[in-house]
């Protein structure tokens, strides 16, 4: 059995990791109001934008289509953009993102396709670089600004857009977790490049709408914007998601630290006790010998 | 007699309002917009919206940065890139 000092020395050391985990937990409530607030904030643009795509790509189809939605005319090799999280500390968030990406990639690879990935946030290096080491093609770090916006959509997406024009694939998808609650963050397979047509009803209704200059200039510059919108989405899920993971693992280590502590307690009085009661023994037998 | 003018950007919705008349920096050149305007699409460059909040009033000026606006029967959605201030 431990010794008195060492079980003190536990019981200290856990209170001190219970501290961080609830400081921590609280930490990451307070910053998922904020990424759940600005993801709220961020769907009308992206709900307008699709409701202006749908009606403009039913109007412009066939070879005239620009390439963004067209495709290159096969799909031998695929881009995985895998978004991940910059921090630890959120549970399995990043096991299960990962884990996503790797079935897609293995679906893919056993159809014959080449498969590359392009990651977005620390914490998917490691394991991704551990089974496809040669197939990464670029790191994108998000992890020098405080909260990813716009701007780093915008990079990721002309990176992507220029990648795609110069012929380096031919698909792209997207993985990333999508937020449903701060217990379940869903990781998503999304296809990317090229735009899939979305779905639903056009702003435009039936009424003839004017368009200046043209529909396909117009497209043409809308679906560049659309991918970034997409891409800023992934960012802000990310975001909310992380927390929520977070909120959710550091209400565990609390709770285990909590528990272990009591059980280290008791543990501690035990033989404290037991300490005083072979001394009293000790003193009753000397007395007795007297 | 009012037209529903919204200013959308990626971060959050600038604008929802309804306003008398809006002057647009279009790709092919400046349009304004009132109340029943027919369908209509466009590209809009770097420049100034003016937001005419009555008939006759001083128009008030927003930056916007990329992007296009679009007139339907619901009013003019502008979705901007960037808004300045």
């Amino acid at each position: 059995m431990a010794s008195l000092k060492e079980l003190k020395g536990r019981i200290n050391s856990v209170k001190s990791t219970q501290k961080i985990t609830k400081a921590k937990q609280m930490v990451a409530a307070a910053k998922l109001r904020r990424a759940q607030a600005a993801a709220e904030a961020a769907r009308p643009y992206a709900e307008r934008l699709s409701g202006v795509m749908a009606s403009l790509a039913g109007k412009v189809s066939g070879d005239s289509a620009p390439k963004l939605l067209r495709g290159t005319g096969s799909d031998q090799r695929h881009l995985l953009v895998v978004v991940n999280t910059d921090k630890g500390l959120c549970g399995g968030l990043n096991a299960n993102i990962v884990k996503a990406a790797k079935v897609k990639a293995r679906a893919l690879i056993a159809e014959g396709k080449d498969v590359e990935f392009y990651l977005v946030g620390k914490k998917g290096r490691a394991p991704i670089k551990r089974d496809y080491a040669d197939r990464i093609k670029k790191h994108y770090d998000t992890s020098n600004v405080r909260q990813p916006g716009f701007e780093e959509a915008e990079e990721i997406a002309d990176d992507l857009i220029a990648r795609f024009e110069s012929g380096e694939f031919d698909v792209a998808h997207l993985v990333y977790p999508i937020f449903k609650s701060a217990l379940a963050q869903d990781p998503t397979v999304d296809q990317l490049i090229p735009v899939p047509a979305p779905e639903g009803e056009g702003t435009g209704g039936d009424a003839v709408v004017e368009y200046e200059p043209g529909e396909e200039e117009i497209l043409e510059e809308l679906l560049p914007r659309y991918v970034k919108t997409q891409l800023f989405g992934a960012l802000l899920e990310r975001e909310a998601s992380e927390q929520g993971a977070s909120m959710t693992a550091m209400d565990n280590a609390t709770r285990n630290a909590g528990e272990l502590i009591q059980k280290l307690t008791i543990q501690y009085n035990r033989s404290r006790q037991a300490a005083i009661t072979t001394e009293l023994i000790e003193i009753i037998a000397g007395a007795e010998a007297l | 007699m009012a037209l529903h003018f919204e200013l959308v950007t990626p971060e959050k919705l600038v604008r929802s309002e309804d306003v008398h008349m809006v002057v647009v920096p279009g790709a092919e050149g400046d349009f304004g917009v009132l109340e029943g305007h027919a369908p209509f699409m466009s590209t809009i460059h770097d420049g100034d919206v003016q937001v005419y909040k009555t008939e006759g009033s001083a128009p008030e000026t927003i930056e916007v940065r990329g992007g296009f606006a679009e007139v339907s029967e619901k009013g003019l959605t502008v979705l901007a890139e960037h808004v300045e201030g």
